[in-house]
């Protein structure tokens, strides 16, 4: 394809990779995110375990690795940013990479605020005794801050003291200043990285892709010699063959595997254009889709194991305290009776002082409700695994290695973020010559900070759940929708393959084509439509921290009230909006052009040189004046 | 008659005699779990374990009500149990039959609670005085919040960082610019070139337009 190289910055040449090695793993960190550590196993562990791989491998196999390798292949084939790119393929889709944009921009905000939270807790572990393992007492030193004490500490670390948690959505509250100053450092370690775009970015990601691959080492090694680890690591693999039958469960794989690539952003379009042209992409997509779900696997290894170990010391203090409890009503010598030893203890009791042993109110301790006690997101890695990381010996080295993980983890992606944001402004040409581009990275993190204060707000954690469901969910589907087809149907299949072959060597063979033209569009309908249809069923929902609430320290389950509903749905349509748009406005331009050509009937016909014939009067005359003077 | 008068006079002494126990008002009940707080360095309980015990409060009760010389014989302790728990009370040491009221009990055992453990080597948890409560340690704060201080490092740094990487990109590009700036004037062999800057263009002068119509 005739690909007019705009002027604009590249006077001088487009910026491009040091080498293939730093390409590879800036595209692996932006796919390697916080999802694969506190989604894919949360979603392993509901799903029957072992059994979610099969739903979750034909969706990498049918849904993932086709798109990824069209994404990576036309950014690498017409080498300008998602808007530009589109434009290229079909001016009626240029929308489809200012939606890009747009998503881009909004969940570089939520996902950011994400690492300021990673940040804070990242200061916290220095602090000895870690702050999330105790209750902070009250003033006269008699007893515990009440809501600690009906909650446990690590939730009211959480909901108190990091979040302030307002009681609901709508109650606002005020900027909380140690938010606000976590979530500017955290942009400022962002803006850093990115100064000089990929030159900086480069650099970085050597440290940010492939630390958190070490520290997952590390903690595979301790957590499976922590006690307790093989339970949790049996509850997660043991396949439940049956809920393969649930329809639920291949929405959920669908959708992981094509939020956990990170498509439709216009990031990895904006990498793989600094690429040199003739690069076997096909292999580098099929590499990062393939490490990308083998990173899920591997982070929940030792996610489970200290699942299990933790449900086995919540396991083992809740028969402790029943023994206390025993051991001092019977006045049965200290340490007769232990946690070996309990069941027939118990049975001896309940045989001959039923009444008494019944008074005691005695918690029912079971393992599996323990092991049932999952969460996912932040929860998972805010409250489940600082719980557990008390319990480790030498909890503070722990603590900061798995923080220091996250941010790493999120960091890379946020550079495939902001770069589908910068780059289209760069290519298109918006940026004034006289602002260098260092300014104008700045003034960019500047306002996604000054945006997202509203995270930082009492209620911020709910909008933040908002953004997540709403704005990284639906338009990513209908952007990868559009682009699939524009690839495949605009642009043509035939067309690509030539590209492809051009750059790789040789022409995709039937399996990428019959994805691209059958499976994969038919899949992302599939999985739009039942995603809406599952969202819409039920008035949505979110749960609430309201220390107020009889039933605390339980999550209240309150609807949203509409005006939030309101904001919901142009948070998930707004930015698919430059869609229709944009076809729009380029189907009424041609309409117009049209009608303006065709009410002239000698239309600029390039061939008359109207000036030529000017000259040819004037030397004429001139002649004529010298032939008479000579 | 007499004999009626003398057991009515001898009833309230015999009343009196302090008894210890569960239904007593100023008791109190101890529990010790030796082996759950020392393990495999657990001592076995036996009365000498016992008479430290009464030697300790002795002591306690002596440090808060310090004029009236506490005996171990003033700790009377009964009900004593193989899970290593018993009911104490503490008469006072004028009168035997008098008892100490529960409320400085408790403030002799609080004042003295860390003596009173380490001299059992145990801890608030595993030698319990049921009823009272240990005072929570407050929670050592330092001067700077220990977060600030890692948050001033690492903010320190990036700054830093960002201000050098600015400064040696404007250093770069000033550099470029100079460079860009002298190679107009100079090529380096003495040749100098003038741009068209300004004109419209440059009159050649070998190019004439004499001939333009040749006679035939």
């Amino acid at each position: 394809m005739d690909t007019a190289e705009t002027d604009g910055p590249k006077t001088e040449e487009r910026p491009k990779w040091d080498n293939k090695a730093q390409y590879l793993l800036t595209c692996i960190g932006f796919a390697v995110g916080l999802g694969n550590v506190w989604r894919f196993p949360y979603l392993c562990q509901i799903y029957g375990g072992g059994a979610f791989l099969i739903p979750y491998l034909i969706a990498l196999v049918f849904e993932g690795l086709p798109l990824l390798y069209l994404e990576l292949a036309i950014g690498q084939r017409l080498r300008m940013g998602s808007i530009s790119v589109w434009n290229s393929i079909s001016p009626y889709f240029g929308g489809v990479g200012v939606a890009s944009q747009a998503v881009s921009f909004l969940v570089g905000l939520f996902y950011n605020t994400i690492l300021a939270w990673v940040l804070w807790y990242f200061f916290h572990s220095f602090q000895e005794p870690l702050p999330w393992s105790q209750c902070p007492v009250i003033e006269d030193q008699t007893g515990y801050v009440p809501e600690c004490e009906a909650s446990t500490p690590v939730n009211y670390f959480w909901y108190r003291e990091t979040l302030n948690i307002s009681p609901n959505v709508e109650t606002s509250g005020s900027l909380h200043w140690w938010l606000v100053v976590c979530l500017g450092a955290a942009w400022c370690i962002v803006y850093i990285c990115f100064i000089r775009g990929i030159e900086t970015i480069g650099k970085a990601v050597y440290v940010t892709a492939t630390f958190p691959y070490l520290v997952l080492t590390i903690f595979l090694v301790r957590a499976l010699t922590l006690p307790g680890a093989t339970e949790g690591l049996r509850y997660l693999f043991t396949p439940k063959w049956e809920i393969l039958e649930n329809p639920q469960v291949w929405l959920d794989a669908a959708t992981q595997i094509f939020f956990s690539l990170s498509l439709a952003f216009g990031g990895l379009i904006a990498f793989s254009s600094y690429n040199p042209e003739k690069n076997n992409c096909e292999r580098d997509a099929v590499l990062v889709g393939c490490i990308n779900s083998a990173t899920s696997l591997y982070a929940s290894i030792p996610i489970f194991a200290i699942l299990g170990f933790k449900a086995t010391s919540n396991y083992n203090s809740c028969l402790e305290s029943n023994i206390l409890a025993l051991t001092n009503k019977f006045d049965i010598a200290d340490q007769n009776m232990t946690i070996e030893n309990y069941d027939s203890w118990m049975d001896y009791l309940t045989e001959m002082a039923p009444e008494q042993v019944a008074q005691l109110h005695l918690r029912e301790c079971s393992l599996q409700t323990f092991l049932d006690q999952s969460a996912s997101g932040t929860g998972l890695a805010f409250i489940v695994f600082t719980e557990a990381v008390i319990e480790m010996p030498g909890s503070q080295i722990w603590a900061v290695l798995f923080f220091v993980m996250l941010f790493s983890l999120g960091l890379s992606s946020m550079f495939g973020n902001l770069e589908g944001v910068l780059t289209p402004l760069l290519d298109l040409n918006l940026v004034p010559k006289w602002m260098p581009k260092e300014l104008f990275t700045g003034l960019i993190c500047l306002l996604s900070f000054s945006v997202a204060l509203i995270f930082t707000l009492g209620s911020g954690n709910y909008w933040l759940e908002i953004f997540n469901s709403y704005v990284g969910s639906i338009p990513l589907l209908i952007i990868a929708f559009f682009e699939i087809v524009a690839v495949v149907f605009i642009y043509g299949i035939r067309r690509f393959s030539s590209d492809i072959e051009f750059m790789t060597g040789r022409r995709p063979n039937l399996y990428w084509r019959v994805c691209w033209m059958v499976i994969s569009p038919l899949m992302l309908l599939v999985v739009f439509v039942a995603y809406i249809a599952v969202q819409v069923q039920s008035h949505p929902t979110y749960p609430a921290w309201d220390p107020e609430y009889e039933k605390f320290p339980l999550p209240w389950v309150q609807p949203y009230p509409d005006w939030v509903i309101a904001i919901c749905v142009l948070l998930a349509g707004v930015p698919v909006l430059p869609i229709p748009l944009v076809a729009l406005y380029q189907l009424v331009k041609f309409l117009i052009s049209r009608q303006k050509r065709g009410s002239r009937h000698a239309p600029n016909n390039p061939y008359t040189n109207q000036a030529f014939e000017i000259k040819k009067i004037i030397i004429t005359e001139e002649q004529h004046f010298l032939n008479i003077k000579i | 008659m007499l004999l009626a008068l003398l057991f009515i006079a001898c009833l309230p002494p015999a009343l009196s005699v302090p008894t210890c126990g569960k239904d007593h008002n100023d008791g109190y009940q101890v529990r010790l779990s030796i082996k759950t707080a020392l393990g495999s360095d657990a001592y076995a309980w036996n009365p000498s374990e016992m008479f430290l015990f009464r030697a300790t409060l002795a002591f306690a009760m002596r440090k808060v009500l310090q004029a009236q010389p506490f005996e171990v014989s003033n700790i009377v302790v009964c009900n004593e149990t193989q899970r290593v728990s018993f009911w104490f009370i503490v008469t006072s040491p004028d009168d035997n039959t008098t008892l100490i009221p529960k409320a400085t009990v408790e403030r002799a055992v609080r004042e003295s609670r860390k003596r009173i453990n380490s001299a059992f080597l145990l801890s608030d948890k595993t030698l319990e005085f049921v009823g009272i409560h240990p005072t929570l340690a407050t929670p050592i704060q330092p001067a700077t919040p220990t977060w600030l201080i890692v948050f001033g490092v690492v903010m320190g740094a990036v700054c830093a960082g960002i201000v050098a990487l600015l400064l040696s990109s404007f250093v770069q590009k000033r550099r470029r610019d100079r460079r860009k700036g002298q190679g107009d004037k100079d090529s380096g062999r003495g040749v100098t070139c003038d741009g068209l800057e300004g004109r419209d263009g440059v009159y050649n002068l070998s190019f004439s337009d004499d001939d333009r119509l040749t006679k035939l």
